[in-house]
């Protein structure tokens, strides 16, 4: 099934009745699957009923595919389970890792770009797309530290991957302009040599600056409105890329529905401004 | 043996919460930029507000900086062992029992094992319940050999010598209710999912030892004799109907047991 993705917004729980009764077209909303990896109850009835009404998209957290390490068998069972029952238009995980040896760390930690990370992560992609019985897209993460181990240039990395296993790229350009600016590269040359014909999906989100280190630590916090300098580089994205299916992340500080669907409706326009948005890809 | 990504990823898991014992000099580059601590405070934020959510009623007696601290301790010791935080609950209810500086709250383990069970009861399995009309039209021998299965969202405990369901619920509701004196005596819970919406209600000892009878596959006559052990006054019937009412007990194997007669 192909649905029409326009702009949509990250589902929270708190919204859920709001949720459910927006009408706007090409509205879907975006969830962590591992929220809803329950045996049963209310949580997954919520979950029918948004879904009942609108496409959602899976943006998984703790696959962890950047780990040393296959992915955990059981939560790939689950999240085929989710997959199945929900049939979303979208389904995404990172170019992280969050699990290591038994232990889970709720971040989405980095690790050097070398080949043998290429290799591991491409098995695990793999693994993962056959699990699902589809593709995925892969997000780049936020960077804050400066690495000396690093082979592969992060496009050059994600790019190669999409070779090897066919996934697809979400870019987050919240999370660009934030490793731009913390890493000291330009933001704007960066997205210019994305490939942007692998892109489908694009994330916006808010960012703040470091309670101590000011303006020189951004921090991808997702507490705050998307920054008019991410607006800036998003509009200049798609006049390139063409409209991708694009999503408004709000994590803390979450404000009534209303508003989100305000920051939403700008990114529609945007949408509509160039051009009449694509097809997800199925 | 161990390749450089899997070398890499145990020095950096260590340095999140032991930051003192890396031996390791790429990752202690790494942990020498200021930057690290973005990746050590977002981790333990993670854990701390995943417990804060699940714990209320605890989070709302000790207030949320004791909470969090205490929290910090335990995440730091036991990083999470699954990556859907709703179900690292009970690790943290087990932590606080033996946390010497709760050792004064002796009721707080208690109260924390509560809120646990309503995690469990809220993401637990789905079931019919079962109806007493089915039971009232059993014959009476049948009927005591009949096995009640308790629903899978359905939770019970029972607290000797605290009254831990009141102190609980109390802190468990926006604003307390009944804060009344507390009567210094033994209480028990029942947490269970009628309706799809989680609810409790207080439970006595003989109605703890009843459903933990049928949870252990005694027959209904069994799981009375055991009731009656722990309270000879007890009222069968009526326990029996308000544990029916609360939906403490599942239809889905009534068919089975039935047909053991």
């Amino acid at each position: 099934m192909t649905a029409h993705l326009a702009a949509g917004l990250g589902l929270k729980p708190q919204h859920f009745d709001a949720a459910v009764l927006a009408q706007p077209g090409g509205l879907w909303f975006e969830l962590h699957p591992e929220n809803y990896m329950v045996a049963g109850g209310p949580r997954l009835g919520w979950l029918e009923a948004i879904r009942a009404r609108h496409p959602v998209s899976l943006h998984g957290v703790s696959l962890s595919l950047a780990s040393d390490g296959e992915p955990d068998a059981a939560h790939l069972q689950r999240l085929a389970a989710l997959t199945r029952r929900l049939e979303p238009a979208l389904v995404s995980e990172h170019l992280a890792w969050s699990a290591w040896n038994g232990q889970h760390f709720p971040d989405l930690l980095p690790f050097p770009r070398t080949t043998e990370a290429l290799h591991r992560i491409a098995a695990n992609i793999e693994r993962t797309q056959a699990a699902l019985g589809r593709t995925i897209a892969i997000e780049n993460p936020s960077h804050y530290l400066r690495f000396d181990g690093h082979e592969w240039d992060e496009i050059d990395f994600l790019s190669e991957l999409a070779r090897r296993t066919g996934c697809t790229l979400l870019l987050d350009i919240n999370n660009v302009h934030v490793s731009a600016r913390n890493l000291g590269y330009s933001a704007d040359s960066w997205l210019d040599s994305f490939p942007a014909a692998l892109v489908t999906e694009i994330h916006l989100a808010g960012h703040t600056c470091d309670p101590t280190l000011g303006e020189a630590l951004l921090i991808d916090s997702h507490d705050s409105p998307v920054a008019p300098e991410v607006w800036r580089l998003y509009s200049s994205f798609i006049e390139r890329a063409g409209a991708r299916p694009t999503l408004i992340e709000r994590d803390g500080n979450v404000p009534d529905f209303s508003e989100l669907m305000a920051d939403r409706a700008q990114a529609d326009e945007e949408l509509h401004r160039i051009a009449t948005p694509v097809e997800a890809l199925p | 043996m161990t390749s450089a990504l899997g070398q890499f990823q145990a020095g950096f898991a260590k340095a999140l919460f032991a930051p003192q014992d890396t031996d390791d000099r790429a990752i202690r580059r790494l942990q020498a930029q200021p930057a690290f601590a973005v990746y050590r405070n977002t981790v333990m934020k993670g854990c701390i507000d995943a417990l804060e959510s699940n714990f209320p009623a605890v989070a709302k007696l000790v207030g949320s900086e004791w909470f969090r601290a205490a929290a910090a301790v335990h995440v730091a010791a036991h990083p999470p062992r699954d990556g859907r935080l709703m179900h690292c609950s009970h690790a943290f209810a087990d932590f606080l029992a033996h946390f010497e500086p709760a050792a004064e709250l002796d009721y707080l383990p208690g109260v924390a094992r509560l809120d646990a069970l309503w995690c469990e009861a809220h993401a637990a399995a789905d079931a019919g319940l079962l109806e007493a009309a089915l039971l009232v039209r059993c014959e009476p021998d049948r009927l005591a050999r009949l096995v009640l299965v308790p629903h899978p969202a359905a939770h019970w405990a029972w607290f000797a010598g605290q009254p831990v369901f009141t102190i609980w619920q109390r802190n468990r509701v926006p604003s307390g209710i009944d804060a009344g004196e507390l009567a210094w005596h033994g209480e028990g819970a029942l947490i269970t999912r009628p309706g799809d919406t989680v609810a409790w209600r207080r439970i006595d000892e003989a109605g703890c030892a009843f459903l933990d009878a049928c949870d252990a596959g005694h027959p209904l006559a069994e799981a009375a004799e055991r009731a009656v052990l722990v309270n000879p006054d007890v009222d069968l019937s009526g326990l029996l109907e308000g544990l029916l009412r609360a939906g403490a007990f599942s239809r889905s194997l009534q068919p089975a047991a039935e047909s053991t007669s």
